[in-house]
Formats: structure tokens, sequence, C-alpha cells
């Protein structure tokens, strides 16, 4: 196996592998620092942050440096190379180049959105001087917020390591920014009038080293060190992106994209990015409720799924045939497992569907022309199937009743009044169910909803569960190319609602916590599709159920 | 000393130095019967075996730079024709265009020949207005004669030429930030390699020459590898690196002389005799302080090192970064070199591309150290900061993508070294010269 040399480390190198300076160091725990250079953007060297002294090793076993340093970025390692990125001659070029970057920097660190997460901070401290030698005035240039609907920037933060210009070119493909001017006086800029505004947008914000892009939407929210983030899944589209949620007190803030090379790459879409805030909406459902006879008067947990669990378990003894649930593609797998099982352990015959899957337009993908025609390599997909979990709560619907019923079968088998029982999940924010739907349901003598926000069935619920969304449960989502992912709770619902998983772990009698990894374990013993939980633990870029669906995403994913 | 005839500018003050006709009345394209009459590779081994090198500034050896093109490449390979001059003191291509365009001309059509070429782009400095309408006219004029386009002369060989003017910058005029700006993209210097003889031009086999380049292999090809051979300096016995300076080179004398103007001499000749013989001597009477040897980014000579041969290695010898350009700026006695150094410095600074981190902060940082220098609030560190400074900017210590960094930087370095009592005295005691800064650069 090849074999490169790092400050002294042996570094194994894949055959025909190609990896720089940077990468190489990285894979033995060596940080090479670098601002302009990004493994999803083409190379330009140009921060020259990551000089290194680069050698070469001979036949006779002696090693020939090159006089010069060289740009880690841009020099590939192969058999023999020496790389030495601690010596005197870099460090003092490291000083040499973050003294050049803060000449002109403002130093605003208190005011800065980045400050706490940002690479000028922290290689200033990790590798910079400690003063500066500037006696004469800075460059002062004009905050930018036209710069797009969601970003901001701010000119003289900026070190013009062109990663966002690069972005727009070469991910989004729709080339928005720009650098303008010479020199010293170089700027970042759109053309007038055509503010960064694709879908793709907000990614230049975290692409940005430092503070000069930020998003509006963050903008002097929070410091970032007050955040706290749990890994979860984004589940705005069956892309299933892997995201960080950052909150503070029970806050969310933002969502970060948490790179994954199995699910989408180190990036995120806007929709997904800033559609979350539906979980700070003043008409969330904080409580339970059960209709009574006087009108909507038990709002007690205990009580209501007490009350629940025994009409549900009446009903199926009474008219067995006349049950039905529809299982929302925004449950995870973990808690449709729970739903369905319960269910089909009281009534063999109970019908299972699967409730509405929404669907907008057409896969849209990256990058695309000037004109907005998608070109290839696809670098980013947006799906067209709005939902996080659509081929989990399948895999659990095929495996306790075959084929999975449509929902628009239940809603029309409601409205000649096949089922006297029809438990409703709800769960997607951006709405599931119209009037005409909720109409069907007026002749069902017990609907029982669980939702996190008001719909139009819900007004004829006897029983309504306020339930909690991604960022407030634990669970797995199957993305649209079989990647189970784990999410994780990172808020607590508002008000007395609760997370569906607690909420159906209670219903359906278990004993003790829930606890999604034992779940998860059970769940893989049953379902044979979904064999591929068993360890519980599917770690941070998450399992694939079957590997000819692997290889064919890992090929996505690298081209 | 006997007389130089001039070659490259032997046409110059004629009546019509400019038309086809008057040409061939000289014995134009008489070089390229010749050369479509060789084999390409052979046209290339003449102009390898001439050691002729590079005139744009670097001094590359020109015929080994056509070597580095892939063999047998199926696709296109195109010529660029760097006529982006602008290096402040620099102005021998302007004259080569306007008076001679034809010498050009023949000079790309054997140079495409010998590379396997069938398109050239003239990259034409914007401000050369005069240049690109003669050319415009002599390209035209080639067409209608049928020296360029398709199978020239019933021999099989096709070459389009086009004409490009820059709306560009000092950094043009870089190789591959030459290429980007033809490309139509903002001209930042390529990262190397991959080289444009392997990737250059809308990502094809590229060789990029210099105007004068070019003119000189007209005369190459016309009068043959001992002519050329039989003017200029002998590679250095004790240096096996050094291929040598032959050949005639245009100099260009600027500055504080009695008459500015571009001659042409053999490789080798002194700065003093530059000045004194054909610059008319230093103006007012007076002595030269500083010598710029050949465009201001190559460092300046103090006045004892005047007797320095202008060759490609002998600047170098006295610690200037090169020949360059080979356009000699004179500063005379009552100049201050702190308003020289500030020029150099301004002119960096505007012009630095502003990629790489040490040339775009550096070049600003030292305009205003020597900015503060001038208004008399110096200190005597600021001279140490400026050489610390200068010393990390540049492909030498490896900090950036192209030459212009050690371009800014060289100045610096020896105007500090070799004038630093004038410096220090400056910043103890305030202004002390007469003339102001604004007459120091050449006005071409």
């Amino acid at each position: 196996m090849p074999t490169a040399l790092v400050n002294q480390k042996p570094v194994e190198l894949q055959p025909g592998e190609r990896l720089n300076c940077v990468q190489a160091a990285a894979r033995v725990g060596i940080e090479i620092p670098a601002y302009c250079y990004h493994p999803s953007l083409s190379v330009v060297a140009s921060c020259r942050m990551c000089l290194v002294e680069v050698g070469e090793t001979k036949p006779d076993g002696t090693v020939v440096m090159l006089p010069k340093l060289v740009p880690g970025c841009q020099t590939p390692v192969k058999e023999g190379t020496v790389v030495v990125a601690d010596s005197e001659k870099v460090k003092a070029a490291r000083q040499a180049t973050l003294e050049y970057l803060l000449l002109n920097h403002p130093l605003d660190c208190p005011t800065c959105d980045q400050a706490g997460e940002c690479f000028l901070q922290d290689y200033s401290y990790k590798y910079g001087r400690s003063y500066s030698r500037l006696q004469e005035p800075k460059q002062i240039k004009p905050d930018k917020d036209y710069i797009g609907e969601q970003i901001t920037l701010f000119t003289d933060r900026c070190i013009m390591c062109t990663r966002c210009v690069r972005f727009t070119r070469e991910i989004s493909g729709s080339a928005e920014l720009q650098v303008i001017n010479r020199g010293t006086h170089e700027e970042i800029d759109i053309f007038p009038g055509e503010p960064v505004n694709n879908k793709l947008a907000g990614n230049v914000v975290d692409l940005c080293p430092v503070g000069a892009l930020c998003s509006k939407d963050f903008l002097y929210k929070q410091r970032v060190w007050w955040l706290q983030s749990a890994k979860s899944v984004c589940p705005n589209c069956s892309t299933g992106c892997s995201v960080n949620v950052d909150q503070n007190e029970d806050k969310v803030y933002r969502l970060k994209p948490r790179e994954n090379p199995q699910a989408q790459g180190p990036f995120m879409c806007d929709e997904g990015r800033f559609g979350w805030k539906y979980l700070q909406a003043a008409e969330r459902l904080t409580f339970p409720t059960q209709k009574t006879a006087e009108g909507e008067g038990v709002r007690d947990w205990t009580a209501v799924l007490n009350s629940l669990r025994q009409t549900v378990e009446e009903t199926a003894k009474k008219s067995p045939q006349k049950i039905a649930a529809v299982l929302s593609p925004w449950m995870t797998v973990e808690e449709a497992y729970l739903l369905a099982g319960w269910l089909k352990g009281l009534s063999a015959q109970a019908a299972l569907a699967l409730g509405p899957v929404r669907v907008a337009g057409e896969d849209d993908t990256y990058p695309k022309d000037i004109h907005g025609k998608p070109i290839q390599p696809v670098k980013f997909t947006i799906r067209a199937e709005k939902c996080p979990n659509h081929r989990g709560v399948r895999e659990v619907l095929e495996h306790f009743t075959g084929a999975v019923k449509p929902f628009a079968e239940v809603v029309s088998e409601a409205a000649a009044g096949k089922y006297d029982l029809v438990y409703l999940v709800g769960g997607d924010p951006f709405g599931w169910i119209t009037e005409e739907q909720a109409k069907a349901f007026q002749k069902v003598k017990t609907l029982i909803v669980q939702d996190l926000l008001p719909s139009a069935v819900l007004s004829q619920a006897s029983f309504v569960l306020a339930g909690g969304s991604f960022a407030e449960r634990d669970g797995t989502y199957i993305n649209h190319a079989g990647l189970a992912q784990e999410i994780h709770k990172s808020v607590r619902s508002p008000g007395n609602a609760r997370p569906d998983n607690r909420i159906l772990w209670e219903l359906t009698g278990r004993v003790g916590l829930f606890h999604a990894g034992n779940l998860r374990k059970e769940i893989a013993e049953t379902i044979s599709g979904l064999a591929a939980l068993q360890a519980g633990n599917l770690g941070e870029n998450g399992v694939l159920l079957d590997s000819t669906e692997h290889s064919a995403q890992t090929a996505v994913v690298q081209a | 000393m006997p007389q130089f005839e001039p070659v490259l500018l032997a046409r110059i003050h004629k009546a019509d130095s400019t038309s086809l006709e008057g040409y061939r009345a000289d014995g134009g394209y008489r070089a390229y019967q010749k050369a479509l009459g060789m084999a390409p590779a052979d046209v290339t081994k003449m102009v390898v075996d001439s050691g002729l090198r590079g005139r744009g500034g670097a001094g590359f050896p020109c015929g080994l730079k056509w070597t580095f093109l892939p063999k047998d490449h199926p696709g296109p390979i195109y010529l660029a024709v760097n006529a982006d001059e602008s290096e402040p003191g620099t102005f021998n291509n302007r004259i080569l265009m306007e008076q001679d365009p034809h010498q050009l001309i023949e000079g790309i059509a054997i140079a495409c020949h010998a590379i396997k070429s069938e398109k050239a782009f003239l990259y034409i400095r914007y401000e050369y207005g005069r240049s690109y309408r003669t050319l415009f006219k002599a390209v035209q004029e080639c067409y209608a004669a049928g020296l360029l386009g398709k199978n020239i002369q019933g021999s099989g060989v096709n070459l389009d030429i086009q004409l490009h003017r820059g709306a560009g910058a000092y950094i043009c005029g870089e190789e591959t930030g030459l290429i980007e700006s033809l490309e139509g993209k903002r001209a930042w210097p390529r990262i190397k390699p991959p080289f444009p003889a392997i990737e250059g031009l809308f990502r094809k086999p590229t060789i990029v020459n210099n105007v004068e380049t070019l003119c000189c292999v007209t005369h190459i090809l016309d009068r043959g590898v001992d002519w050329f051979k039989s003017m200029g300096v002998k590679p250095d016995p004790n240096n096996p690196r050094d291929p040598g300076s032959y050949g005639p080179k245009l100099y260009c004398i600027s500055g504080h002389v009695n008459r500015p103007c571009c001659v042409e001499l053999p490789m080798g000749v002194t700065a003093r005799e530059l000045i004194d013989v054909h610059g008319g001597g230093v103006w007012k009477g007076r002595k030269a302080k500083a010598v710029v040897p050949g465009g201001i980014s190559m460092g300046f000579l103090s006045a004892d090192e005047l007797d320095t041969p202008l060759d490609f290695a002998g600047p170098g010898k006295v610690g200037c970064l090169g020949l360059g350009t080979a356009a000699v700026v004179v500063v005379d006695d009552q100049t201050s070199m702190v308003d020289v150094l500030f020029n150099c410095c301004r002119f960096f600074a505007h012009e630095s591309c502003g990629q790489c981190t040490p040339c775009r902060e550096g070049t600003s940082w030292m305009r205003k150290i020597l900015d503060r220098i001038r208004s008399g609030h110096g200190k005597l560190e600021d001279l140490d900061l400026l050489l610390e400074v200068a010393g990390s900017m540049g492909i030498i210590p490896g900090t950036t993508i192209c030459g212009l960094s050690d371009g800014a930087a060289w100045p610096v370095k020896n105007a500090i070294k070799k004038f630093r009592p004038e410096f220090e005295d400056y910043i103890r005691e305030g202004r002390r010269s007469i003339t102001p800064a604004q007459e120091l650069m050449a006005t071409h």
C-alpha cells in the first residue's frame, strides 16, 4: 500500500486514491489550516493558509524537499511524498498570512455572529501572532444587506476566500456572486438587481469561514456558544439531509447541514434550512383533548390515554373490521411500528393506510445553467416528495398488511360508513388534509387525531393527541434511497404536548421508558425489510437498508 | 565600438513601414516562405538552437517552451501573443506593433507553423489603440494577399489571427492571467501545474509568447541561428543553468534622461552606456542615483552598479530580480528614493489582482507604510517591517500564484538595502528632495 509521510507520521493511501496534503494530513489527525479550500468546490489555492513544505523520497531513500513552500490544497500526495506542516518556515508563513488577513479585518468579534465558530478566530489563536503591526487606518467597505433575501454581507469582514462565489458557480449554478474591484479594494458583490435567492443560497453562510456572509434569519439572535446541537434529519423532503438542530433553552434557532456522504453531502436547501418555523407557531396543539358530552372536558394525558385505549379495545372486540388507522409518512419508524403493531394485535382485520404523501412538482436538481435548466452531473437534489419517512412507514405497513392501502381509499371507505373508529396521524405541518377529505370522516363514531398543528379534521375528532415535531423526538427516518438515519430530541414540546413516540408508548401499554435504540432492535428482528436496523445505533451517517442501494447511492454522492 | 545595425527596428522610420507592399519590398515574408518549406520540428529546432529567450520578462527559452506541447495532440493548439505591455517604463512592443506590424505577423505565422497551431490570438493592451488599428489593417492585408486564412500559398497550412483588445490590467500580462482574460473571465492567474503548454486557452495546449520574441523568430528564420548567436552574452561557464543571452534586444530608456528612447542593441550593453550614449545623459546635468534595469518590478541599480551588463543574468548578480523587459528608468540624484519607492508600491497596490492573500494585503500595506514615511510619520523600525513584509511575499517564498508579488516586493527589498541611509535620514530629518513624485515615471 502506498505510504506518505506527514510530520513524520505515515499516511496509508488506497491504490489510485487522489488526496491532497490537507486531506492526507487530516487522515492522521493533523490539521493543515485552510480557508479557500473546500472538498466540494474547485481548488483555487489563493488564501495561502495551507502552505507546507513538500518533498519526495528518492529510490535511494533520500528525501529531496522543494525549495519553496507550496499550497497543501493543490499538491497531490503520492507514494513517498513527504509533507512537513510544522516547521519554522511553515509557521512563519502562517503567521504572515494571518497578519495579512487581519490587516483590514474590523476585529468586531463582539458583535459578529460568527464569533465562536470563526476560522479566523480559531486559526489566529492557534497559528497567528498576538498583535498586528499595522499603524495605518483600515479599509472600510460598505455592508450589503441587499445580497439576498436570506443573507447579508459584512463586506469588511471578508477574507476573499471566494468559496461563496465558487458555490454559486459550481453547485447552484446560478452564479449570482462575483468579485468586484481589484487588490485590497476587492469586494464580493452581486450584479445589480440579481440577488442570491436561489434555493441553495443559505449554504454560502455555512461556507463562509468568517462572519462576512450571515443569515438574516439568525442574525443577532444568539451567541453560538450558547447553542446546543442535536443530530437530526431535515424532514422537509425525502432527500433526508443530515442536519444539526441548534437550540437554546428549548427554542430552536437554526438548522445547519451536517456533512453526510451517504445522504446529501455537505449542503442543504433553504426550504429545509428555514422551513422549521412551525415549531414555534402559536397555533401548535399544546394539550390532549377528549370530547365528552359536556364538551371538551378532559385535558389530562393519563385520563385521555386510558379512555382512548379502552374505546379502541372495546371497538376492536365489538366490530374488529370497523377499525382503521392512517399512518403519516412524517412518523418515525418506531412510532409506525408501535401503532400498527398495537392495532393489529387488537384486531387482525384493522385497516392500516399510508397517510398522504405530499408531492410538489418534480425533483429539483442542481447545478442549473443561467436559464434554470438542470445540468449534469447532479450535485444536489431537492426532492418532490415532501416527507421524511415514506419509505420507513411503507416498510412497516407492508410487514403488517402486505399491500399498502392509499389514503384516498380510507377516505372513500370512511365516507361510505365502513369504519366506526379511525386513528388519524397527521404530522405534516404544511397541511395534509383538505376540507373535502375531512368531511368524509363525519360518519366515523370515534375519530382520533394525533397531530401538532390544527387541521380541517380537528373539530370532528373525539380525541385530539397533541404530538411533537421532528425536533422534539427520537426515532428513525428512512430517506428515498433507503438510508435509515437517527433523529434526536433537541427541544421539549410546547405546553403539554408530547412527542408522538411517548404518546404511543403509553397508549400501547408498554412499560418503562421509550428508547429508540432498543425498539429499533426489536423492529429489526420483527420486520425483515428493516433488518439493517439491528445494531440499534445507526451512527452519525445512518445505515442503508440494502447494499445494492448502498452502492447506487454512494455513486450518486460521488458524482 | 562599431555602430550596431538595427534589425528589429530597421524599418520603423520608413514612410510605408506599416504596409504589406513596403514590407515585401524589404524582403518581408521571405522567412515565412522558408519556414513553410521546412518541417515544423525543424523550425522549432532552429529556435531552440538559437537560444532565443522570451523577451516578456521571465527570459524563459522560447524554443524549449514550444517543445513542452503534447506530441501529436489531436485537438487544436493555440498561440496567444502577449501584447499587453504594461510594465512601467516599457514601450518596445508598442513601437514594433505601430511601426512594423508585418514583422510581428510573420513571426506569429512562423511560430504557428512550428507549433502546428491554426489559430493565434493577439492580446493587445486596450490603451494601445493605434497598435490595434495598425495591426487590424495589416492582418486584413494578409488575408487579402493569401498570407493568412486557409491553405496559405498552397502549402496546406491554415492560420487565423484574431485580435483581442484587453480591457484589463497589469495582471493581464501574466501568462495565465492573459489566458483567463481571453476567455472572458476575470484575469486571475491560474495555479500551475498544469502549465499553458499542456492546458491553456479554452483548456487546449497554448503557447504564450511576447511580441518582441516573435519578431526575433522572424529574423532567426531569415538570417539563421549563427547570425543570432553572434550577438549577446555567452553562458557563464561557472553556471551550468545559465543558457546565455543571445541576440538583439530592445532597450527602453526613460526617466531623468535627456533623450528618452527605445534602442536596439546586442544583449549585454551596460546601463551606463544606455544612459550616456543612447539616452543623451542624465537630464539637467545631474547624476544618476538609481536606475531601474528592466521595469520597476526588477528592483534598482545603485549609482555604482551602472556598469552591470543588461543581459538576462547581469541584473541578478547585483541583487535585482532580473532583466525583465529591459526598460531602463533613470532616477536623478535630486529625487528622493522614498518618493520613488512610494510610487512603485502605489502601482503594485493598484495592480495586484487580489487573488492571493499576501499580495493583496501586502502590496497595499507597503504602500500605506511608505505613504506614512513620506508624510513625515515614519519610524526607523518601519524599514525592517517593510523588508519583512517584502520577504514574505511572492513565489520565491512560495506564498503566491504568480510573480506579481515578487515584482512588488523586489523594489522594496532593493531600495531599502541599497539606499538605507537615505531612508533613515528621511525618517529622522524629513523631506529634502525637490522633485515631485509624479515626474518620475516615464510618460509613454
